[in-house]
């Protein structure tokens, strides 16, 4: 692998993970966050942004509708007739004697074109109406946080003017940054073997060829470095709190620096347990355990419920977001910031929703693993998902393709991410504040020594096991 | 007399707050299901898309004026000025007018040549309707004025306050009126009591 190759993939994997956090998890968390909350309390939230859309468009949805279901229909029926072919074991040469790009059983073939076809067919007939409100593209709503985004960028963007201007402008950057960085060691899916996309891997054993991570850097302190570049956001909101010239936010960097140092002390201790279990600070060995064995929640809850109220915590956020107690101290650290800075924040505060529902996602739920899905295919209680020379091959060819099972594992890591996220979204908005000595006494007092205890007692058995030739 | 209210105690599950944490989550939950996803009957959502979607207003609401109108299209009003008098808020202007010589309404009654109402000075008090002996001015329209950003688009002239409808959709009340020369029409005019 020359240099340039090895940059080239390297921006593709930073642009990828940037791209996800930004266009993926930032607008639908801030929408979550608006529409969420707005739904179960009875509202409807903010739906409104939009692109206002030419008249004649609107005027064809509904034959667009018609079109889609009738290109549906089209792709179903096709569907019926390769599928009969197929079955009825004569689809080699009705039509088709020669194999079409490669792939043999041509029926087969249109089988598995017509099928997602008529699927997407169906589902855009289903929800195109409801992109468009009052003549505008709206998107479910979706559009309106990028117009707040846009709201709020434009507006001016104020620096207190006792404050101090350099240190005030440098600690939403100090305080987003961290967010961004610890995305670099997540893994985002499977190593990708170029060489051998749309072919079956074997069940074990080493393959050549050129093998790319879906992760920027695979470092060997993996998950520490996340701990260590957490760590540096309370830099950002203690010095926002000090450039601020106001009490409250003063009072607010001071609770969020002395609440996320005190975090920071479980966030670790209570994974330490799984760095046993897994005897790996790697992530993407850690997922590999998961995948041989089972889901990390599942060997070790504690360990779970532990961290998961630890990173809720650390990263501030309700119940545990004393450091913005409207109440006491109005906004608190970042009280004295406006426009594009305090989007920052914001921004920063999302991203970290994303990443720490990552790593959760990663330590306890089996990050990229799909039950049944090994590399080598669908596989469950050594019975594999192999159609082999029943007519239906290609069907079992593609679901085990390496390119086709990369895919499968990719959506459902960012489908768990997202789903942890949406739930510590709801926790936002469901459970009440905590007090500030609470929230103190619940991390060295009772998270604290509940993590210790979890470590001996999970060393006992991990000791136990080794002993016993597990 | 005084009495001691019990507490209610804590289970340990309650003082774990974990579970009664994830109860709560559930309830959440569940009322964001049922107001998404869920059959549309059992949906309490309770606010509307404003601007786009309105809701009906109550039956005695009332709302903009209007001019109703004669079979024939002209204006009930008589421009007897009981609803100027009336008015509290003193907006609206009539001036009076008399009909032309070859009408058979000439010496009988009165139409308003101007009639205009200050939307912006109104108060919505219904006065101005109570006041109306002709049932000419209405605010049954069912809906509230406009929004704009100029204050000239509130001064509602003749032609505005005749061009709005009611709720009903009509412009002609349903209070029947004897025209001059109907059968039914008493004969009276300023000339002359039979
Ligand atoms: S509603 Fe009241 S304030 Fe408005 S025009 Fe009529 S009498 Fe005047
Ligand atoms: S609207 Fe009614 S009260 Fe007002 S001037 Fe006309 S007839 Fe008289």
């Amino acid at each position: 692998m020359d240099l340039g190759w090895l940059v080239l993939v390297s921006i593709l994997k930073i642009a990828f993970v940037i791209g996800v956090l930004l266009l993926l998890f930032a607008p639908v968390l801030v929408l979550a966050e608006r529409r969420q909350s707005a739904f179960f309390q009875d509202r409807l939230g903010p739906y409104m942004g939009g692109f206002p859309m030419p008249r004649a468009l609107l005027d064809a949805i509904p034959y667009l509708v018609l079109g889609a279901y009738v290109v549906a229909a089209l792709c179903g029926v096709m569907f019926a007739i390769s599928l009969a072919m197929v079955a009825t074991g004569n689809g080699q040469d009705v039509l088709f004697t020669e194999p079409v790009f490669g792939i043999e059983h041509t029926w087969g073939g249109l089988m598995l074109v017509f099928f997602p076809l008529a699927v997407i067919h169906l589902v855009a007939a289903k929800i195109l109406p409801f992109l468009f409100f009052d003549g505008r593209l709206t998107i479910f709503g979706g559009l309106h946080a990028l117009f707040d985004a846009i709201k709020a960028f434009t507006k001016e963007d104020i620096v207190p003017p006792r404050g101090d201007k350099f240190l005030h402008s440098i600690a939403p950057i100090i305080a987003m940054v961290p967010a961004f960085a610890t995305a670099a060691v997540i893994p985002f899916g499977p190593t990708i073997y170029v060489d051998y996309l749309l072919e079956q891997l074997p069940a074990d054993g080493a393959i050549g060829g050129t093998a790319i991570d879906i992760q920027v850097a695979n470092l060997n302190i993996g998950i520490l470095y996340i701990f260590a570049i957490a760590g540096t956001g309370i830099i950002g909101a203690a010095i926002a709190g000090y450039a601020s010239d106001n009490k409250y936010a003063l009072l607010g960097g001071l609770r969020a620096a002395s609440q996320m140092v005190s975090y920071e002390v479980t966030l670790g201790l209570s994974l330490v347990p799984m760095f046993m279990l897994y005897d790996s600070l790697m992530l993407p060995d850690m997922i590999r355990w998961q995948g041989e064995h089972v889901w990390g929640v599942l060997v070790n809850p504690l360990a779970f419920v532990l961290f998961f109220t630890a990173s809720i915590a650390e990263y501030k956020r309700v119940p545990f977001d004393a450091p913005e107690g409207e109440s006491e101290i109005v906004a608190g650290y970042f009280l004295e910031y406006s426009s594009g800075k305090w989007l920052m924040y914001m921004m920063g505060e999302f991203i970290e929703v994303a990443v720490s529902s990552a790593i959760i996602a990663v330590v306890f739920l089996g990050g990229w693993e799909v039950p049944f899905l090994t590399r080598a295919g669908w596989e469950a209680f050594g019975y594999r998902f192999d159609l082999t020379g029943t007519g239906f091959d290609v069907v079992s060819n593609v679901a085990n393709s390496h390119l086709f099972i990369i895919i499968v594992q990719v959506v459902a890591f960012l489908a768990k991410v997202m789903v942890l996220a949406l739930i510590s979204i709801q926790v936002r908005w469901t459970l009440p504040r905590f007090r500030y000595d609470q929230i103190m006494s619940l991390c060295w007092k009772l998270i604290l020594p509940l993590s210790l205890v979890n470590i001996l007692v999970t060393g006992i058995f991990v000791l136990l096991f080794q002993q016993m030739g597990w | 007399m005084a009495y001691a209210i019990k507490k209610p105690g804590r289970t340990v599950a309650d003082q774990s707050y974990v579970v009664e944490a994830v109860k709560g989550l559930g309830v959440t939950f569940k009322r964001f299901f049922q107001n998404t996803i869920g059959p549309a009957e059992n949906r309490k959502t309770a606010t509307i898309r404003y601007p786009e979607e309105t809701r009906e207003y109550p039956e005695r609401f009332r709302g903009v004026h209007r001019l109703t109108h004669r079979v024939d299209g002209s204006p009930r009003c008589v421009a007897c000025l009981c609803c100027s008098t009336a008015c509290p808020a003193q907006c609206i202007y009539i001036e009076p007018a008399e009909y032309e010589a070859d009408d058979p309404r000439h010496g009988y009654e009165r139409y308003p040549r101007v009639f205009v109402i200050d939307e912006l000075r109104c108060i919505f008090c219904g006065f101005c309707v109570e006041a109306c002996p002709c049932d000419a001015i209405r605010m049954d329209t069912g809906t509230h004025v406009p929004a704009s950003w100029k204050r000239e688009h509130f001064i509602f002239d003749k032609e505005t306050l005749m061009s709005i409808p009611g709720k009903d959709g009509t412009y002609v009340t349903a209070n029947p009126r004897h025209e001059p020369g109907d059968p039914t029409h008493p004969g009276l005019d300023r000339d002359k009591a039979h």
